[in-house]
């Protein structure tokens, strides 16, 4: 049983580093992962992402085409996702920034305002992770309880200022995801309880 | 010890430390420049031998030197310096001195891009440079192969004397993965008895890539060549995947081989009676396994993120028994399962 995710933003927006909160606490759950990052110009300005797999079984392709669910922090990467992700699937989108009017009846999409979200942790640079609690409450991939215990684990020394701000960020997007969840139906993606 | 999250070029360089490398010489190239950063910080720590040299040129022949005094010498590079190290590869082959390069492949030819691809199958498997001679070619498809396989080169490189390359590519370079390093060795080696060291109160001793009588070089050549057979009949590693009741077998290697793996796995429930071989050595090309499963395969399919260079050495190895088809991403794209899986159901409703 796999799940894919993929997570797109302007390069500076956390894209990388909200694929590592998936990466470093699926691993410190023992299951199996890959983390694959576009590398090429887009980390420049353009549009950056972060393919990750988790699953309970040896991964074959880190790269995905269809992913089951998706991360949009702009709007290129909202316009550039919403056809991709697999039918069931789920869209998470920053919608402090992403205006657009969703187009699929197939999939289900979840409007955060990280952004302002996150300027109310009084630290915009964690919209990343309002986005990661939203999407692992959302799809029940990996339990929120593990994501939150994960960054407090593998954020090193130099950048420890940053655990508190992202443990209430990851929280914050959880509960929005599940207040949004009363009002429809959960995701059927494959979740790892571990 | 306990997984890391490891990228794979940082896992390549703390497992070419671990395996007692000596030296390191290179020039910063994407997509594998954070090896040579690594190693640019641990290297000095444990007192070892980092050097950014001033060209890629500059950096094999760096490392033909230390490997003439004894030591363990790397470099690691992309496409374009590894063609740039043509002329010192052959020159190291010729003198019989172990050596260690790491090829992290990007789209070419030329400057090509700095996106994945598997292009420079031939260059690395051929020889690359002037002169009769092979380099042993590992391809890693995990980032823990990728340790694995660079604690091998180092090995294979010390024992035969030889040029040891690890073949990966941007996807491997810059994925991570879970994975475990080995502990770090016990470095208690003496300088082998050929080395350069000084010759005081011995005799000296003489390395050389040439040989000006023909007499001479001649015998050089097959003395190179009995080795390179040697390694032929002992090294070939690969790994085969349901092949034993295959109808359909895929050969493809390093990153495309777990991508076809996904593949595989899918048309097998479709019930599609497909297997898949994936080397591990390009070189020496595990010719024999290919041969023996494609004997009841009615197809073969080889994917590479290339237009096609292994699937030569495929034919050779399936010599007429099975007709082979070729699915190649050239240029920086990477092929993902679904297109596979498209190949082999076409593949699959064939006569």
């Amino acid at each position: 049983m796999q799940v894919s995710v993929i997570i797109a933003g302007f390069g500076g927006q956390g894209v990388l580093f909200a694929g590592l909160m998936l990466a470093y606490a699926a691993m410190d759950r023992d299951l199996y992962v890959t983390w694959y990052p576009s590398y090429g110009p887009e980390m420049r300005g353009g549009t950056a992402s972060a393919t990750v797999v988790i699953g309970d079984e040896e991964i074959g392709s880190p790269v995905v085409l269809h992913p089951d669910a998706a991360i949009a922090l702009n709007i290129p990467s909202f316009r550039k996702y919403e056809p991709l992700v697999k039918p069931g699937g789920v869209l998470v989108y920053n919608s402090s920034l992403i205006f657009e009017i969703p187009e699929r009846t197939d999939i289900q999409y979840v409007a955060v305002p990280a952004n302002a979200i996150a300027a109310e942790i009084s630290d915009t640079r964690v919209a990343n992770a309002v986005t990661v609690g939203a999407l692992a409450a959302v799809t029940g991939m990996l339990p929120v309880e593990a994501l939150i215990e994960t960054v407090d684990r593998h954020i090193p020394a130099p950048r420890r200022a940053t655990v508190l701000p992202n443990q209430e960020a990851l929280e914050r997007g959880a509960q929005l995801a599940a207040e949004l969840l009363k009002q429809s139906s959960p995701s059927a993606l494959p979740h790892y309880e571990r | 010890m306990a997984k890391e999250l490891l990228k794979g070029n940082i896992a390549i360089a703390e497992a070419a430390l671990r395996a007692g490398v000596d030296a390191y010489f290179g020039y910063p190239i994407t997509p594998q420049t954070e090896l040579l950063e690594h190693m640019s910080r641990r290297m000095p720590e444990l007192g070892r031998v980092f050097l950014q040299a001033e060209s890629e040129i500059a950096a094999i022949n760096m490392v033909y030197g230390a490997a003439c005094t004894g030591a363990w010498a790397m470099t690691s590079s992309s496409g374009p310096g590894i063609s740039l190290m043509q002329e010192g590869l052959s020159y190291i082959a010729l003198s019989d001195v172990p050596a260690v390069v790491v090829d992290i492949m990007r789209g070419g030819p030329g400057l090509g891009n700095i996106q994945p691809s598997q292009a420079d199958y031939n260059q690395l498997t051929r020889g690359g440079g002037h002169g009769d001679y092979r380099c042993i070619v590992l391809a890693p498809a995990t980032v823990q192969e990728a340790i694995d396989l660079t604690v091998l080169a180092f090995d294979l490189a010390d024992k035969y004397r030889t040029v040891a390359i690890l073949a990966g590519d941007g996807l491997i370079g810059q994925m991570m993965e879970p994975a475990q390093l080995p502990p770090m060795r016990e470095r208690s080696r003496t300088r082998p008895p050929w080395a350069l060291t000084g010759a005081r109160g011995r005799p000296p001793n003489s390395i050389a890539a040439f040989g000006l009588e023909a007499e001479t070089l001649e015998a050089m050549n097959w003395r190179l060549q009995a080795k390179l057979q040697r390694i032929r009949q002992t090294e070939v590693r690969c790994e085969t995947w349901l092949v034993d009741d295959a109808e359909i077998l895929v050969v493809a290697f390093g990153s495309v081989g777990r991508i076809a793996k996904t593949a595989v796995r899918e048309a097998r429930a479709h019930g599609i009676r497909v297997g898949l071989i994936r080397p591990i050595t390009l070189w020496p090309f595990p010719y024999k396994p290919i041969e023996q499963a494609a004997a009841h395969a009615r197809a073969v399919l080889v994917v590479e993120m290339n237009t096609g260079q292994m699937v030569d050495d495929v034919r050779m190895a399936v010599c007429g028994q099975a007709p082979v088809y070729f699915h190649g991403r050239p240029g920086g794209s990477v092929p993902v399962p679904e297109e596979i899986l498209e190949r082999i159901v076409e593949l699959s409703k064939e006569d």
